[in-house]
């Protein structure tokens, strides 16, 4: 297990995500809300690029016709069948138990810190005034 | 034989209008004298086709099913079932006139009730209903529930709108709370095609598609929330096959999984739902020719539990003395022929205990 910087913090808005690869791994990356989750992009069901997939509410219900619209761009649904998954958990909607996606640890870092290592900057220039995104993998 | 079975489905017959007037008031009866109404047989057994009685058991002159000594000489001792469901398949169901519908409904169940169950002990009843006027199928479903001999609802598989629909929760909510389940059974009101393709040709063409009429139902039940809003009403499927339910299930849980959003009452996946709530009748039956086919196809069915022991006399389905295709160990046969039907209906539990 090694730690990634895999982006620096600013490049992901809330509500915007990254696919990175990382050791030969695609991962995406989420902003929700300021908090950021990564998931590996490959669904559990088929291997279909999960992480490219549409972000989308979740809704239950507790009767017929009835609605119950919660957290707006928190679940994704897999591009290749529209199975949903909780991108803050890596659960699936359908087989919650069974059937998760891989998820990793994402912390944001200050520049200051990285620079003293031991991480792993692959892509880019790590600069000390900004804050970056490092995942455990 | 004395099998110690609960027959789930068994045809009494009306033999004419003439039979139904007596249970009927001096209006209505005066309406059927002065309208010549009669011969509202539902005619999937129209009653001179061969499977509309097995030969071995048709008596001369009469019309099928319309023999008490028949039924318990061939339906009861002749399976030795302990108790038989009588479904009456009569025009109620069927008829524009609601009110006339729901009269001749109540009529059919008195009638039922006085010429087959009150002379003889081992026979229940379903409750024939008018779905088309549900306030009256409501009354009618509280009048009979009294009476401990009616052990379930009947509703035809193909009527004018897919069962999931509102329009009927005012029956499934009197049946819950009267601790019913509801029967659906095959046949229709015979103004809607019986193919989702328009009508067919030919009989042949009728009688296979059947199982297309359940599988509609069973969807519609389960999407439009039936299972979540009645949450302890149970559904039979009377002679609907279930053979095709492997197939089923897989492409209702698959489908569910991709776009259950548009759904979201259905909570769990349409198979676990159909498994927990729905039942279904042994004859008639698809089943593959050996014992290990029906291994598997009772392994991917994921469930012991949903098969109810039926005969469908008078009507002729199967020869022999078996009415169970290959694939029933004694075992097996027991929870057929004896726990399924207990657990299926409260009301059987009381005179077996």
């Amino acid at each position: 297990m090694a730690r990634h910087v895999i982006a620096a913090a600013a490049d992901i808005p809330p509500g915007g995500r990254k696919i990175v690869t990382v050791q030969g791994r695609e991962v995406g990356v989420f902003n929700l809300g300021g908090e950021f989750y990564a998931l590996l992009n490959r669904c559990p069901h088929q291997g279909g690029a999960l992480c490219l997939g549409r972000q989308v509410g979740l809704v239950t219900s507790s009767e017929p016709g009835r609605y119950d619209y919660s957290r707006p761009g928190e679940m994704l649904k897999c591009p290749w069948h529209g199975w949903e998954f909780d991108i803050r958990t890596g659960q699936s909607w359908c087989d919650p138990d069974d059937l998760r996606v891989r998820r990793y640890t994402v912390q944001v870092e200050p520049g200051e810190a990285l620079a003293k290592g031991p991480f792993v900057a692959e892509t880019f220039t790590v600069s000390v005034e900004q804050d970056y995104l490092v995942v455990e993998i | 034989m004395q099998s110690g079975a609960i027959d789930c489905d068994i045809h009494p017959s009306v033999p004419s209008m003439a039979a139904l007037t007596p249970f009927m008031e001096p209006y209505w009866r005066e309406q059927v004298a002065v309208r010549g109404i009669d011969g509202l047989d539902l005619s999937s057994y129209p009653t001179h086709a061969p499977d509309a009685v097995r030969a071995d058991w048709r008596i001369a002159g009469q019309k099928p099913g319309t023999h008490l000594e028949g039924l318990r000489r061939n339906a009861l001792d002749g399976f030795g079932s302990c108790l038989a469901i009588c479904n009456v398949l009569y025009g109620a169901p069927a008829l524009f006139n609601r009110h006339f519908a729901t009269v001749l409904a109540r009529a059919t169940n008195d009638w039922l009730a006085a010429e087959w169950l009150d002379r003889e002990p081992r026979l229940r009843g379903s409750i024939t209903v008018a779905p088309q006027d549900p306030a009256g199928a409501v009354a009618e479903i509280e009048r009979r529930a009294a009476d401990g001999r009616f052990v379930q609802v009947m509703l035809l598989a193909s009527g004018d709108a897919p069962l999931g629909q509102p329009a009927f929760w005012p029956i499934y909510e009197a049946a819950e709370r009267c601790k019913l389940p509801v029967g659906v059974h095959a046949g229709s009101t015979y103004r809607h095609a019986s193919t989702g393709n328009g009508w067919p040709s030919y009989h042949l063409e009728d009688v296979a598609v059947r199982a297309q009429a359940f599988q509609g139902q069973l969807l519609s039940l389960v999407h439009e929330g039936v299972f979540t809003k009645f949450p302890t009403l149970r559904f039979i499927m009377i002679e609907a096959g279930f053979t095709w339910l492997p197939n089923f299930l897989w492409r209702a849980n698959r489908t569910w999984r991709g776009v259950r959003a548009e759904v979201p009452w259905v909570d769990r996946p349409p198979a676990e739902l159909i498994r927990e709530r729905v039942r279904f009748t042994l004859q008639p039956g698809d089943a593959p020719p050996d014992a290990a086919g029906m291994e598997r196809v009772l392994d991917q069915i994921g469930s012991e539990d949903m098969l109810l022991f039926s005969t469908d006399w008078p009507h002729w389905q199967f020869d022999g003395d078996d009415p169970f295709p290959a694939g029933f160990s004694p075992a097996r046969r027991r929870r057929v022929m004896l726990d399924n039907p207990l657990a299926t209906y409260p009301s059987l539990q009381q005179v077996t205990a």
